[in-house]
């Protein structure tokens, strides 16, 4: 009874709060600074129970500063933070969870030596007798917990064994297994297909339905004013907006958080095919892909659409020599090529722009500079004696072209943003200056203004005689540079658009294997 | 859709090459740390014996550190990659066995040499393959090999002992190219030049360092990860075969127990020496200066009179202290900021 008094009172002052309009959480004058940059200078943010506040800028603005900031991982150096009124601080991440807060990093820090279910309760795990952990509720638990965000994942797997979307997945899982007044979410979709990403918001609806404050991050406008009902906007460490999300546009927010306008187009591209010079026939692997078989041209840009699961990361990883196919044959300029490791891809002239950022495309702890060279040292050295400055004007070249933000070319990628470290891993791969270009995903967390410049770069290599894969979950993306689309669904391709036939509906249809049609 | 169109302006920032000028980082740096670590040893050797500053005495002191710092310059690149070798002491064992067998076969000084750094060669070999090839953890595949090449020089020798090495081997170990400095002096200085260039200077180095800060990321940017480490094995089981060769020729003989415990004194000189024993950073410079402290303490140690079990326990102690002093660091740092 007394507890059920407790819960009313809560309840009551919830509801309170939410007529007033008060904040849960208020951020006040928040400064934080590294060596050579100040990430937040005097920022705000409130939060409002029940509701999604939006917090957008530029790759580098300091969005996930402020989260390290709410869940203890970093101490301002100025400014206050009032949790329902009271003003606290976050020492450690375990005051900001006794604090009520939550978060989904967007760098996920998991165990991949652990289970599933053993990642989702790290540290707050059920104890049984004797203080031991209670493994089947723990398991259970994390079904439940699964579940309830739609992941089909079994606990018991070892987190190795799952691909970088079903990682992401138990993060949330994670983060949403602390009961939590305010919900802190580092671009949660970018890792993830439509379908997933549905669930996500289908998610964020019950969150707030359960009366949860919830911050979400993203680079995608049409999320935000999907699910969102507040904006904040940060742009170089300071806050240039905020209010309700009914109040703004597209444009005006763009506008707010570039500092000028943007003009929303995809390069305009006239495909000058040219030779054929990459023949995949009968592609497969024994558990991952099958049959995979396909043509591109010199010039060309092919996409490839599919949900989370259906195996296109997994194939190119064979095409550039990381696994073996068990079958199959590749030609590269018409004759027979095998390949079977990354060194001999890149000397056939095929390199990959990998999915998982952090394991495989960034090297944490290596300079910006030494990141961006590393696949090219051929071209930066003379007789295997390394040319500093050489190193440096590539690097320099390249992360202009990108628009890097970062303090020097010697600072660690490691102390980048996150877009800002997939800029120079794009970056890595483009100086080696390929024949085929495989980008799997190249634009996640990469902010609208880099964005564009991406995508120009893609045109711009295209036009002259490079072939282009881009594995690719947004759909705008797929349909706004791809020349042709194939569609793989379980491991299979399924379905193959261009020109008319190539529509959203289509790719979404073959992906989900509503229809089966190879056009 | 989404997306800009570019205009010149919209063009990049220039970013500048660095943060910290090198003589800024250098002032920060545990090098330079370590620099006056190594003054202060020698001013308090000099006043603790009044034979020390003796040109002689002083040449005599770089023997205490010149035939481990050469290992411990392969070993540096090797933890540096985010291996390690345990075995080295035995390889110097097994290769000095070796030699000595080929005395008694009437083997010249040429032919000791070339036997030295092929066994040498071949430890490094067996560690290598079994570490890339059989994909073993190095730390448990070298505690193997510490016991093996040992075992084999005890069930070889017993208690007995190889002596009768060739009057003209003596050179490695004992002879003098000028006045106080001695050939091994002299190896020492052109293996640190030729492996701080190795390491610092070109692609080899570079690859060492990205696989050692992530040896994923590495083989996903076209580094052929197991080829690199395999050569740095090789590299390691060289230098303990060079190492061998100096030894035997100062000892002038070889026991089973010749260099015992020395993998302990080469792994802390690495790690003094600021190479961090996860891996991923570190410098030959570091080891240079960390090798000549670990040498003039030694020599302290000996013209005080101080027993070696107290300079074994010095030795443990180091190594601890030099493996949290950075975590220490770093927390105190960190909670400095809050
Ligand atoms: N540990 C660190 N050391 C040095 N600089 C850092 C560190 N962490 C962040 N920074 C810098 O702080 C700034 C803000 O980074 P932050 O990660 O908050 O950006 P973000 O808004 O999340 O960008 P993105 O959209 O790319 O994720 C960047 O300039 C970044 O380089
Ligand atoms: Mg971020």
């Amino acid at each position: 009874m007394v507890v059920l008094a407790q819960l009313q009172d809560r309840e009551d002052v919830h509801l309170q709060s939410h007529i007033d309009g008060a904040p849960i959480l208020s951020l006040k004058g928040i400064s934080k600074s590294f060596p050579g940059v100040k990430a937040l200078s005097g920022v705000d943010l409130d939060l409002y129970p029940g509701e999604v506040t939006a917090l957008v800028g530029e790759n580098g603005a300091g969005k996930s500063t402020i989260v390290k900031i709410l869940t203890g991982i970093y101490q301002p150096e100025e400014g206050t933070i009032t949790v329902s009124g009271e003003p606290l601080n976050f020492p450690t991440a375990q005051d900001a969870g006794k604090a009520g807060v939550t978060a989904i990093h967007q760098e996920t820090v998991l165990f991949d030596e652990l289970t599933v279910a053993e990642n989702i309760f790290i540290g707050h795990a059920p104890r049984g007798r004797f203080g031991l952990i209670d493994k089947k509720t723990l398991r259970r638990r994390a079904k439940e917990l699964l579940d309830r965000i739609g992941a089909q994942i079994d606990p018991d797997v070892t987190l190795k064994d799952l691909g970088i979307a079903n990682k992401h997945l138990v993060a949330i899982a994670r983060a949403l297994s602390i009961d939590a007044k305010i919900v802190i979410m580092d671009e949660p979709t970018a890792s993830l297909s439509y379908k997933e990403i549905e669930e996500t918001y289908e998610l964020v609806e019950r969150l707030k339905a359960e009366g949860k404050a919830i911050l979400f991050i993203s680079h995608k406008f049409d999320e935000i004013f999907r699910i969102a009902d507040r904006y904040t906007v940060f742009r170089d460490g300071e806050k240039v907006g905020a209010g309700k999300i009914a109040d703004v546009n597209e444009q005006s927010l763009v506008k707010m958080m570039v500092g000028r306008a943007v003009d929303q187009v995809f390069p305009n591209r006239a495909p000058d095919l040219g030779e054929e010079v990459l023949k995949v026939v009968g592609y497969s692997h024994p558990t991952e892909f099958e049959d995979i078989g396909f043509s591109l041209r010199a010039g060309e840009i092919l996409g490839f659409y599919g949900l989370v699961g259906a195996g296109r990361s997994e194939f190119m990883q064979a095409l550039f020599g990381i696994t073996k196919p068990s079958k199959g044959a590749i030609r590269i300029d018409g004759k027979v090529a095998v390949v079977r490791s990354p060194n001999e891809a890149i000397h056939r002239g095929i390199v990959y722009v990998p999915e998982d950022r952090g394991k495989q495309g960034a090297i944490k702890g290596l300079p910006i500079f030494q990141n961006v060279t590393l696949a090219s040292l051929s071209q930066t050295s003379r007789k295997g004696f390394l040319k500093l400055a050489q190193e440096f004007e590539m690097a320099r070249e390249y992360t202009q072209r990108l628009d890097l933000r970062a303090a020097a070319l010697d600072q660690d990628i490691g102390e980048l943003s996150g877009g800002n470290q997939q800029k120079v891993v794009i970056a890595k791969w483009l100086a080696t200056k390929p024949r085929v270009i495989i980008l799997d995903e190249p634009t996640k967390g990469i902010d609208i203004g880099s964005k564009a410049a991406v995508h120009e770069f893609m045109a711009e290599l295209a036009a002259q005689g490079l072939a282009v894969i881009m594995v690719s979950s947004e759909i705008p993306e797929v349909l706004g540079m791809s020349d042709r689309v194939i569609v793989m669904r379980e491991g299979r391709i399924v379905a193959e658009y261009e020109g008319e036939a190539l529509t959203p509906e289509s790719l979404v249809r073959a992906a989900a294997g509503i229809e089966e049609a190879r056009a | 859709m989404t997306v800009t169109s570019l205009d010149p302006q919209t063009l990049g920032r220039v970013l500048p090459n660095r943060l910290k000028s090198p003589v800024r980082r250098f002032l920060t740096s545990w090098e330079l740390l370590l620099l006056v670590v190594a003054v202060m040893v020698f001013i308090t050797n000099s006043f603790a014996s009044p034979y020390f500053l003796d040109p002689w005495n002083l040449s005599d002191a770089t023997f205490n550190f010149t035939e481990k710092a050469m290992i411990a310059f392969a070993m540096g690149l090797l933890i540096i990659s985010g291996e390690i070798d345990l075995s080295v002491a035995s390889i110097i064992a097994l290769a000095s066995t070796a030699m000595g067998a080929a005395v008694q076969m009437g083997a010249d000084t040429p032919t000791l040499v070339l036997v030295g750094l092929t066994v040498g060669l071949l430890c490094g070999a067996f560690n290598g393959f079994l570490v890339t090839g059989m994909g073993l953890p190095s730390i448990v595949v070298t505690i193997g090999t510490m016991s093996l090449f040992r075992g084999i020089s005890y069930i070889v020798l017993g208690d007995k002992a190889y002596t009768g090495y060739p009057s003209d081997f003596a050179f490695f170990g004992q002879g003098y190219v000028g006045w106080v400095i001695s050939f091994e002096m002299v190896l020492f200085a052109a293996l640190a030049v030729i492996f701080a260039i190795l390491l610092h200077a070109t692609n080899f180095g570079r690859m060492v360092y990205a696989i050692g800060n992530n040896p994923v990321g590495s083989l996903f940017s076209g580094i052929r990860v197991p080829r690199v480490k395999f050569t740095l094995f090789l590299l390691t089981g060289l230098m303990s075969g060079v190492a061998a060769i100096c030894l035997t020729s100062r000892l002038g003989a070889t026991r089973p127990s010749i260099a015992f415990g020395w993998e302990l004194e080469v792994v802390t000189m690495v790690v003094l020496g600021g190479v961090n024993i996860l891996g991923g950073s570190g410098s030959i410079p570091g080891v240079v200066i960390a090798a000549f402290v670990m040498g003039m303490v030694t020599f302290g140690f000996g013209l005080l009179n101080v027993p070696g079990i107290v300079m074994s326990i010095f030795i443990g102690l180091l190594l601890i202290l030099v493996i949290a002093l950075p975590r220490l660091v770093g927390r105190y740092l960190a909670r400095r900021k809050a």
